[in-house]
């Protein structure tokens, strides 16, 4: 049978999925926009570019999001699967300013894989459940033909409350907002990469694998008009400054000698030929902030070991809606694209 | 502050912007020969802040971008041969051939890998004997001594599974065509930085007596690069055409004697056709006959497979230098990084890429 894209304008890149369909880029917005939610029809909710939907239910704003894992391989430093798994969804629930309070767990499990493996990684989950204080309510397990699954896939998918009067997401950036990173970017990609490819740069760099939605907690908690939270995983900081910039049809400007990157990381991107603002993250948000509240919210975050570095690094203009650019050292201005597919595939 | 920050550092950089502008009288063109300077200047905005009197002119050496488009067609022709594990850098897989690129093999069902060195080829050869690993050597003179290594050890080790498909090119013959077109608008060249750590600074000495241009070895961070600008503008002004080397730090004048004798082992010189230029007498490197039996282009018979480029794109005098990635009409419309038309839109060294991530949509527009 042909398919036809349902979109018939532009060019589309391959008839087949590539690996980069899967990067969270361009590629993976077409294969959404012009697949996905054609295909699903009327069944389809109008599709946002928040890390989670909300559902209104008796009166209760329900949070709900889910996302499958796929990382190669599955331990390395500062993480593993199953705990990219289980803070990946608190995360995706946290950035629409919600409470996370339960997740799905579901297995595809590779034939062979050893049992020691398998505990690990269920050790490993209950222990981010605990850290996260969400529970892990039910699940699913699949095992498919040995050289399938790469040990294992794991998807979850999350619930959670948002609170009353709380209303944060892409379209709500503002002029004059002030763009807080939590802390040194580049980390997760740039660890996994390092044991998969068998690469070191002389310090070895761990995963920022971490809950974030106690540190939300606190930050929604000084009452600070905050605007968009993002958790920076696939695409990097780049990625969601560019989405939120087209989202809420505003420009970002960063200085870029503020963004935070640990040596280890731009000495591993400048070997690989990465830029790290395009390195995936497991555990570090950008927050956009009202001007006169950015000060109480650094403060707090100061206060949170995951947020210990966090800095503000640009605002938000009118002038150019969907641009994002960045001031160099040097005193010239840049401007930062959207990475067209991930370069470092299998990451999450 | 790291050691990668101290070579951005502003006050300097505005010491040698200073300098620079206090120093030109008249309008002078620099051509920068590496992608990866061209990254530089992109990136971090050099162009912007230098006196319009000093244009830089983007050179021809991303490997990716030059790399003749027959050679991607093998590339593929190999790849998608069922008992063919094909290692490349991870830059060679979007680079279109004629219709398709590496990312559609592997998507068909090629087992199409990357590697971050040639040698993880050769050891994927070792792992899999029933196989044949084939490894996409491309490059300058830079990647050429680990590819040479990487065939001198399968040849030593006999892993005859292993086979690689070279497409070298040298940066000497590259500035020599540019310098003798008759198109030429370079007053100086910053030369290849880490091409003149492998190979030395000689030949640069007989390019710039017999052409009357100065050439200044440079690096790749932003000091270094106004530092490379700096001189060159003295050297136009002062009327000398001297070989200057302002990447003390990593190059010598008789370049890696180690590397270089790997080099004169494992390859010999041959004409090598370059995309959007043409062929360049005596511009590139192949096996040497007591290595050929490595060669994939004979293992697979693909040799005799030709074609021709896209007349739309124009990356052939953007490469030279005569047409400023923005100024082609196709920059940014009908040729993004998404769509293509040439290598120098697809590699993150080329020119037209890095246009386009760093200046968007100004560029295209020719705003600023």
């Amino acid at each position: 049978m042909s398919f036809e894209w349902s979109c018939p304008a532009p060019l589309r890149d391959y008839d087949r999925i590539t690996i980069g369909h899967g990067g969270g880029g361009l590629l993976t917005e077409d294969l959404i926009r012009h697949l996905f939610l054609p295909g699903f029809g009327a069944a389809a909710a109008e599709a946002g570019a928040d890390d989670a939907a909300i559902v209104e239910v008796g009166g209760q704003r329900i949070a709900f999001s889910t996302d499958s894992y796929v990382v190669r391989p599955l331990f390395f430093p500062g993480g593993d699967i199953g705990r990219l798994a289980v803070h990946g969804t608190v995360n995706d629930l946290a950035m629409v300013g919600a409470t996370p309070l339960a997740l799905s767990t579901a297995f595809v499990l590779e034939e062979g894989v050893g049992l020691d493996m398998v505990a690990r990684v269920a050790t490993s989950m209950g222990e981010a459940a605990t850290e996260a204080g969400v529970m892990l309510i039910t699940g699913d397990t699949k095992v498919v033909d040995a050289g399938l699954a790469d040990g294992m896939y794991i998807t979850t998918a999350g619930i959670g409350v948002v609170p009353a009067g709380i209303d944060i997401g892409a379209r709500l950036a503002r002029p004059g907002d002030v763009v807080i990173v939590s802390g040194p970017i580049g980390r997760h990609g740039t660890a996994v990469l390092s044991v998969r490819e068998g690469l070191e740069f002389g310090t070895e760099i761990e995963s920022d694998c971490a809950p974030l939605n106690e540190m939300v907690a606190t930050m929604i908690g000084t009452g600070a008009d905050i605007h968009v939270l993002r958790d920076l995983t696939r695409g990097g900081l780049a990625a969601a400054l560019c989405e939120i910039a087209t989202e809420a049809s505003v420009e970002i400007t960063v200085d870029e000698t503020s963004i935070p990157v640990p040596p280890a990381v731009e000495a591993a991107c400048g070997f690989l030929g990465l830029d790290p603002i395009h390195v995936a993250n497991e555990g570090t948000l950008v927050a956009f902030v009202h001007p006169d509240d950015a000060e109480r919210v650094l403060a707090t975050m100061h206060d949170h070991p995951h947020g210990a570095d966090a800095v503000a690094i640009g605002e938000v203009s009118t002038e150019r809606p969907g641009m994002v650019s960045a001031r160099t050292a040097l005193g010239s201005h840049r401007v930062i694209t959207r990475p067209l597919l991930e370069q470092l595939p299998r990451i999450c | 502050m790291t050691d990668v920050a101290r070579f951005s550092d502003p006050e300097l950089a505005r010491g040698i912007l200073d300098e620079i502008a206090a120093t030109v009288t008249r309008p002078w063109s620099i051509m920068e020969v590496c992608g990866g300077q061209t990254h530089a200047i992109i990136r971090h905005g050099i162009d912007t802040l230098l006196p319009t009197d000093v244009r830089l002119i983007h050179g021809p050496g991303c490997p990716v971008c030059v790399t003749a488009l027959e050679i991607i067609d093998r590339a593929l022709a190999i790849a998608s041969r069922p008992e063919v594990v094909f290692c490349s850098f991870g830059d060679m897989l979007r680079v279109p051939g004629s219709s398709r690129d590496l990312y559609s093999v592997r998507a068909e069902g090629g087992d199409v890998r990357v590697v971050y060195s040639p040698l993880d080829a050769v050891r994927i050869a070792e792992a899999e004997p029933d196989r044949e690993v084939v490894f996409f050597a491309v490059g300058f003179e830079t990647t050429a001594p680990a590819n040479a290594m990487a065939v001198h050890q399968a040849h030593q080790r006999g892993v005859e599974n292993f086979s690689v498909l070279v497409s070298h090119v040298l940066v000497p013959p590259a500035i020599e065509a540019i310098v003798t077109a008759p198109d030429c608008q370079v007053d100086a060249f910053l030369a290849a930085g880490h091409v003149c750590t492998v190979m030395g600074t000689d030949e640069y000495e007989r390019l710039a007596d017999q052409h009357r241009v100065p050439i200044v070895v440079t690096g790749f961070e932003p000091l270094d690069v106004l530092d490379g600008i700096r001189r060159a503008v003295h050297q136009l002004e002062d009327g000398r055409t001297e070989v200057e080397n302002a990447y003390a730090r990593a190059v010598r004048a008789p370049g890696n004697e180690h590397a270089r004798r790997m080099l004169d082992e494992v390859f010999e010189t041959t004409d090598r056709k370059w995309r959007g230029i043409g062929p360049i007498a005596a511009s590139g490197w192949r096996l040497a006959p007591e290595y050929r039996r490595f060669d994939a282009e004979q293992r697979f018979e693909v040799a005799d497979l030709t074609v021709n480029e896209n007349p739309a794109c124009r990356s052939g005098e953007v490469l030279r230098g005569v047409l400023r990635p923005d100024e082609c009409p196709a920059f940014g419309s009908s040729c993004t990084p998404r769509h293509p038309l040439g290598a120098t839109m697809v590699s993150s060294e080329g020119a037209c890429a890095a246009y386009f991530h760093y200046r968007g949509a100004a560029a295209a527009t020719g705003a600023t």
